[in-house]
């Protein structure tokens, strides 16, 4: 046909930068820029005063164990918010989950058996969610809201409000959280799997459909709660791991851990990276970027003797700051990438 | 055309079912459908059949009974009475689903694109192409590409996002994805509602170029006249629940369509 797209030729003059090869990748892969950003921080505080402190492995590790839980459960709330759903009582699983296997554990059951049951009440916890949401019709803000307060009881219910050693030794401990750098392997192993899940796989397509735009997934026979009721569950599974894991490293179950803070820093973490909060597109690789990029400030700052109430507002401006960037960006990307 | 003219235009005087002289060559007939919701009857005795190659204007007012008829064709409701026939075999439609796999694919007016997915993924919607658990991303690039180049549609990419595209464009690719999935009778709930005068053209043309094709039966509900008579071979008018005309379009005009509506409310 002879007929040509009107808004083809209608099409604004690009500007030189949006043209050029670092302007377009900029635009495409929205973790690079944040990727960008991290490694500028990294720059600042390794070239900073204090940076032969800031530069020795002991402090990496410090890093690591800032970013390790937040990753974890960023990567689970990243695809939530791609279905257009979150999760505010995910730093509550963190600390509850641990407690569960304390409990099964008291009763006499062994470690790797208590383990696989909190395991699973954790992947309960986020099915209880799911449901509510999707049979209920409730929102998630709401649903999530009210499990983060249970489960905050349930904690102290079940603790005594005491924190307790971890029974978790040997190889399985080391596996847990023991060895030095496994919740670092933790880390990235569950936000590759969920990266791949997102990009290559139809749970992926299925859940940037139910969150950009829920009637046309479902007219489309996708079943639109099954997708957001299995990412409750997997976020909520992150989330127990993530309390078991960074605990056993710790070295004690702690009732007075995770908690709401632990929760706002993996939702920070995924909007900075480039997640809509409104749903429809995000990405796992880009929420642990922002995770890292809140660690590397917050022991920055603490290296650099910057009073620890300001790091709250460095992350208040940031997550403003992102949002902003991400409306930003998606309007450019309109604009030049077709 | 010479049966549909010894059968025009007293459709609703004479109801009941009308075996043309054609049965078996119809993608998709109607025959005596009713339907009531409580007190309300919304059709009334239709009978209404379109061929493969043939595209036929459903015109007809809000409230005229259109839409629960597309609903009973898309097996969204059940009629009360009458019966479906999609190539010649009777149906009983249990699901959208059920009359999808029968062939039947209609393009809503929403037309269920996701906005933040790249058009080759919104053309393989929920019909992804997979090597195992994996995407076959580049396969679903080329044959989207491929199928929508068919169409003759123009599209910068099919890896664009589809909330960068125009109005034209995305109707375009929801015709292309319905026409894709090896529908026989395909519907299109207001295809130009909404659209400027040029993407409009865009669409009768691809429409016209899918009637060449000679497989597809394309069932076009609308409200423009001028734009029916352009691509339609023949027309039915609904009118509070019953098909009241039914003519080739070369033997109206828009006029006389518009007469008949008139009357109508000249008797309300």
């Amino acid at each position: 046909m002879a007929q040509q797209t009107p808004q083809l030729t209608r099409r604004e003059p690009e500007t030189t930068a949006a043209r050029r090869g670092i302007g377009r990748a900029l635009l495409r892969r929205r973790e690079l820029s944040i990727l960008l950003v991290t490694i500028a921080a990294f720059a600042y505080f390794s070239a900073g005063s204090h940076g032969a402190d800031f530069n020795t492995t002991n402090n990496y590790h410090i890093i690591m164990q800032y970013f390790g839980p937040w990753a974890m459960i960023a990567a689970g709330e990243a695809l939530l918010l791609i279905c257009g759903e979150i999760d505010l009582s995910a730093g509550f699983t963190y600390t509850f989950v641990p407690f569960v296997l304390m409990s099964f554990y008291n009763q006499g059951l062994d470690v790797p058996l208590s383990l696989v049951l909190a395991i699973l009440v954790s992947m309960g916890i986020g099915l209880v969610n799911g449901l509510i949401r999707t049979v209920f019709n409730l929102s998630s803000f709401i649903t999530t809201l009210g499990m983060g307060f249970f489960l905050e009881g349930m904690t102290y219910i079940q603790s005594n409000a005491e924190p307790v050693n971890p029974p978790i030794t040997g190889t399985l401990g080391n596996v847990l959280g023991g060895w030095r750098w496994s919740e670092l392997v933790w880390a990235l192993l569950i936000v590759a799997l969920m990266q791949v899940a997102l990009s290559y796989t139809k749970y992926g397509v299925y859940a940037q459909a139910a969150g950009g735009n829920p009637l046309s997934a479902a007219e489309s026979g996708i079943k639109v709660n099954r997708v957001k009721i299995a990412t409750f569950v997997l976020t909520s599974l992150f989330a127990g791991l993530a309390g078991i894991v960074d605990q056993v490293r710790v070295g004690s179950f702690d009732p007075t851990s995770g908690g709401s803070p632990m929760m706002f820093m993996a939702v920070s973490a995924a909007v900075i990276g480039g997640t809509a909060l409104l749903g429809g597109s995000g990405t796992v690789v880009g929420a642990l970027f922002g995770a890292v990029l809140l660690a590397i400030i917050q022991n920055g700052f603490t290296l650099t003797g910057v009073n620890a109430y300001a790091f709250d507002v460095v992350i208040g401006v940031a997550v403003v700051a992102a949002m902003l960037l991400n409306v930003y960006i998606s309007s450019l990307r309109r604009k030049y990438l077709r | 055309m010479s049966e549909e003219e010894t059968n025009s235009q007293v459709e609703a005087v004479v109801p009941g079912p009308r075996p043309g002289p054609d049965f078996g060559a119809d993608a998709l007939r109607v025959e005596g459908i009713s339907k009531r919701f409580g007190p309300v009857t919304a059709l009334r005795e239709i009978n209404l059949h379109v061929r493969p190659g043939e595209v036929l204007g459903l015109l007809g007012d809000n409230g005229a009974g259109k839409s629960t008829l597309i609903k009973i064709i898309t097996g969204f409701h059940r009629p009360d009475s009458g019966r479906i026939l999609i190539g010649g075999e009777e149906v009983s439609l249990r699901s959208v689903a059920h009359a999808r796999s029968l062939g039947v694919e209609t393009v809503y007016q929403d037309l269920a694109l996701v906005d933040e997915l790249p058009v080759y993924l919104n053309f393989f919607l929920n019909k992804e192409l997979t090597v195992g658990p994996f995407l076959r991303h580049g396969e679903m690039k080329r044959r989207a590409s491929v199928a929508l180049d068919e169409v003759g549609i123009n599209i910068p990419s099919v890896g664009a996002e589809v909330r960068a595209l125009s109005g034209g464009q995305r109707q375009a690719i929801a015709v292309a994805r319905a026409v894709n999935t090896a529908a026989k009778v395909l519907l299109l709930d207001e295809p130009l509602a909404a659209m400027g005068a040029r993407e409009g053209g865009q669409i009768l043309r691809l429409i016209d170029r899918l009637r060449q094709r000679g497989d597809l039966a394309i069932i076009l509900i609308a409200h423009n006249y001028s734009q029916v008579m352009d691509v339609c071979d023949r027309v039915n008018l609904l009118q509070h629940g019953e098909i009241t005309f039914d003519r080739p379009t070369a033997e109206t005009s828009v006029a006389e369509l518009l007469e008949l509506v008139h009357a109508e409310y000249r008797t309300a």
